[in-house]
């Protein structure tokens, strides 16, 4: 080759020169756990879905999000998200409103008619679950999806157990509630409504596996001596008279006992029934409540009134005398000896409820601790085959947590049935805040949900709290950090000096080109999710 | 802001790319078919500032003309690992000078296009801090003057890195290098001397002149595109950190160059005509210490005991480019 004056090699591109040699370090993609997921009781994946929500593919979110719980328009009025408490943006500035687009989407899902197809080959085996509440619906649906054959008994006219029994229809309507189950009902799902199973051996004949999950529905009692006129009801009765649409007469001036969430039910459903005063009376303080602080703050909005440390000492002729408390070293409440009188149509017991055990009698092998039954790691009890969920196991009761009881349940009875062990994934590293650039994320407010204005929150039982709309909803899910997720934002792309990242195109993220990565660690200091770590070379 | 801003996708304006926004309005370096005009295989050191900088700007220059662009490069870090003979990591047309004539190698380029009548094919003359602050600055000064059709890239890593880290008239005060050691009562570099390159350039009324750091890929590609709706001089000055002469961590290039804009100490901002027409402004205000610490070349400064009136005449300088150009906004 002829090569100009002086020149005498040719000319060649830098790309011969491989400067992935330089490197100690190397950057490595993964994902971590986000602190959502990892916090949900119902084990979603939280920033899994709101990924697909993010670009507006409502559907694909939806699908990710059924994967794990069948019920999101339920979940997004009811759950008490314990993901938004844990969620790496309320250090930025506030929680991503994770559930309020779960609300948004699953009453997309139902607006739209979205089904979960059933695409499992048939087991051949025929699965029995008692109680149509929350962890039982959610098992029957998870068996369903695995092929297997379930049906649902239930004492109950109507499946929905505390959903449809317990929680008021101004915080879950029951057209959305009704909605959901027929969506499972309709998988497949056999249900047999007002059946009480009595004698769990001889059902236990006709299936291979059994999920119990009855639920907790008898009251706890306290003893209150009480005159001959005195009204005394359980405020689970109350609200399931309610729910019936057979609302008990409960008077002008009504007081609750208890400091839960049902207590809190329970005030405000007397608000609803025509109570002008309602009168909360709990044993502890404020702060030791086990009610969710967001009811405690919208019983008060709609005019309940508390009175802590106080216990009642005696309920007769339209008064309740009240001794009131204080809170010795241990904070355990003792009395104090000063008293006071309230006016009261009717005492409203709210002190907890128990499950009803007679089921498990004659059941060798199932142990009772406490009023609940022992289950294993794998929900099984201690006769084979049998297993229970929900808030007949010890549990935090929420309707969350039993769903996740219910898909748990489910996994190990498939397994179980299948003569196999159902071992869970480890789960990934965290992703912790300190993990994230936050730079990199815009300043964007958290969305606020309508709601109902007090007045007709009282006299009415809708629903309190409104859902987003498509453009909030999509506002609040583009807030989500994606913690220790990739979501495609090409700043390693960007940031490498040498051009060594390479893009493999939408939903397929990136790679690195070790030929020329020389490992300085811009990609992984620059991600803003974390979703990048740098490992050493081996040398 | 001159750069459009986007909110709410998440990360808004401040990522490379965004997978929500539509094409058109990503960025250069999102693009996966982007000209790379800098390719791998480059001897620059990890991390480096200048190469992720002169990428960012050839290929932004590269989009804006439709591929048209002739590069004179001076004598520099730049030159030297992009092209160890026989390889080059160009993938332009693309001139090396010597180190001070850079600006009037790219006049000649101009005239010479003008000549044969392709006006289409724009010429950009690049170089680091000694290039053109100091070396090539007579014959920088010359090309504004004859508002010669050049744009001018500078890429400031503030020192002469490629000869081993000796001042420049870009080096900051108190700054250690080869040349001015952290030793005696005023250590590092001199209180008082060195330029500032971008306002000399508006000196000239030239059409346009801009400042910008590799921390903000958005406003880079914008003045770069801007700068290319402009006939006539422009000067674009772009703050790029160096590993090696800051003694900084190679994972931290982009980080130190984002505190240098967010402490005040180096104002982003564009001017057409010698008169300035837009400012970045600091997004969350850093004391200037944040940015010294991350920083060996001030590590001097944080000894036993540390040196705090040394860094409080840093702040003081960085305190008046806030007040001067206006860094913050009003409520801020």
């Amino acid at each position: 080759m002829d090569r100009p004056f002086a020149i005498t090699l040719e000319v060649g591109s830098s790309l011969a020169n491989k400067t992935g040699a330089w490197r100690t370090e190397r950057p490595v993609y993964l994902d971590r756990f986000p602190p959502c997921n990892q916090n949900c009781p119902a084990g979603e994946n939280v920033q899994g879905w709101l990924y697909h929500a993010e670009s507006g593919d409502y559907e694909t979110a939806w699908r990710i999000l059924v994967d794990d719980n069948p019920f999101p328009a339920v979940m997004g009025r009811v759950c008490y998200h314990p993901c938004q408490t844990a969620c790496n943006r309320g250090r930025l500035d506030e929680a991503v409103g994770i559930n309020a687009v779960e609300r948004f989407l699953g009453d997309e899902a139902l607006r739209r008619g979205w089904t979960v197809p059933v695409e499992a080959e048939p087991s051949g085996k025929r699965v029995l679950v008692v109680g149509a509440g929350p962890a039982g619906l959610s098992a029957a649906y998870h068996l369903v999806r695995l092929g297997h054959e379930v049906t649902v008994v239930d004492s109950a006219e109507e499946p929905g157990g505390m959903m449809r029994y317990g929680i008021p229809r101004y915080r879950l309507p029951r057209d959305v509630l009704a909605a959901e189950i027929k969506r499972i009902l309709d998988m497949g799902v056999r249900f047999e409504a007002g059946r009480t199973v009595t004698d769990l051996r001889a059902e236990m004949e006709r299936y291979d596996a059994a999920f119990l999950a009855v639920g907790a529905h008898v009251a706890r009692r306290a003893y209150i001596p009480a005159g001959d006129s005195a009204r005394i009801l359980d405020a689970i009765k109350m609200l399931r008279d309610t729910a019936e649409a057979e609302p008990p007469q409960i008077g002008r001036r009504v007081v609750v006992y208890g400091g839960g969430n049902t207590a809190m039910d329970a005030a405000r459903t007397a608000r609803r029934l025509g109570a002008t005063d309602a009168v909360v009376v709990y044993r502890r303080t404020k702060d030791r409540m086990p009610a969710h602080e967001s009811e405690v703050a919208d019983a008060e909005a709609e005019g309940v009134r508390m009175k802590w440390l106080s216990t009642i000492a005696r309920a007769d002729g339209g008064k309740v005398l009240i001794e009131r408390m204080r809170l010795d070293e241990t904070g355990f409440p003792q009395p104090t000896g000063e008293y006071e009188e309230l006016d009261a149509d009717t005492v409203v017991l709210a002190l907890g409820q128990e499950p009803d055990l007679t089921l498990l009698e004659g059941l060798p092998g199932v142990e009772i601790d406490k009023g609940v039954v022992r289950v294993g790691p794998n929900m099984m009890t201690g006769y084979p085959g049998v297993f229970a969920g929900g808030d007949m196991v010890p549990s935090d009761r929420t309707v969350t947590v039993a769903i996740g009881h219910g898909k748990l349940a489910a996994r190990h009875i498939d397994a179980w049935l299948r003569g196999t062990q159902y071992t869970p994934p480890p789960p990934p590293p965290p992703a912790t805040y300190d993990r994230l650039n936050t730079w990199y994320y815009s300043d964007a407010p958290a969305q606020l949900r309508p709601r109902l204005e007090v007045a007709r929150r009282i006299t009415t039982f809708d629903e309190v709290e409104g859902g987003l709309d498509e453009s909030t909803a999509l506002f609040e899910a583009r807030r989500c950090l994606s913690c220790g997720n990739c979501f495609e934002c090409d700043n390693c792309y960007g940031v490498c000096p040498d051009n060594a990242v390479i893009k493999l195109g939408p939903g397929r993220r990136f790679m690195i080109d070790y030929d020329y990565c020389k490992g300085c660690g811009l990609c992984a200091a620059e991600c803003p999710a974390g979703a990048i770590t740098m490992v050493p070379e081996e040398t | 802001m001159p750069v459009q801003e986007i909110k709410f996708y998440q990360t808004g304006s401040l990522v490379v790319g965004n997978r929500l926004l539509d094409p058109e309005r990503r960025t250069v370096q999102a693009d996966p078919g982007r000209p790379n005009t800098l390719t791998s295989g480059h001897r620059a050191c990890q991390g480096c500032g200048e190469a992720l900088g002169a990428r960012y700007a050839v290929d932004a220059a590269h989009r804006a003309t439709g591929g048209r662009i002739v590069v004179v490069n001076a004598t520099g870090c730049l030159e030297v690992f992009s092209t160890p003979y026989p390889e080059t990591s160009w993938r332009v047309a693309w001139l090396h000078s010597l180190f001070g004539n850079a600006p009037a190698v790219a006049t000649g380029v101009a005239a010479a296009l003008k000549v044969k009548g392709r006006t289409d094919v724009r010429v950009v003359g690049q170089g680091g801090d000694g290039g053109t602050v100091d070396i090539g600055f007579a014959c920088l000064s010359g090309m504004f003057e004859r508002n010669d059709d050049v744009l001018y890239i500078c890429y400031d890593n503030q020192a002469y890195m490629n000869t081993g880290v000796q001042r420049s008239g870009a080096t900051p005060p108190a700054a250690r290098t080869a040349t001015t050691q952290a030793v005696g009562p005023e250590p590092g570099n001199p209180f008082g001397q060195g330029k500032n390159a971008a306002l000399i350039a508006m000196a000239h009324e030239i059409p346009y002149v801009a400042t910008a750091t590799v921390a903000d890929l958005r406003d880079l590609e914008y003045k770069v595109h801007r700068a290319m709706e402009f006939r006539g001089a422009r000067y674009l000055h772009v703050l790029v950190p160096c590993p090696l002469g800051w003694a900084t961590a190679s994972s931290d290039t982009i980080r130190v160059a984002r505190l240098a804009k967010e402490s005040g100490l180096f104002p982003v901002f564009e001017a057409e005509h010698g008169e300035i027409t837009a400012v970045s402004k600091i997004r969350r205000k850093v004391p200037v210490e944040e940015y010294l610490r991350a920083q060996g070349r001030y590590a001097h400064l944080f000894g036993d005991p540390p040196r705090t009136d040394v860094i409080a005449a840093l702040q003081a300088l960085a305190d008046r480019n806030i007040r001067r150009f206006g860094l913050l906004d009003e409520e801020g």
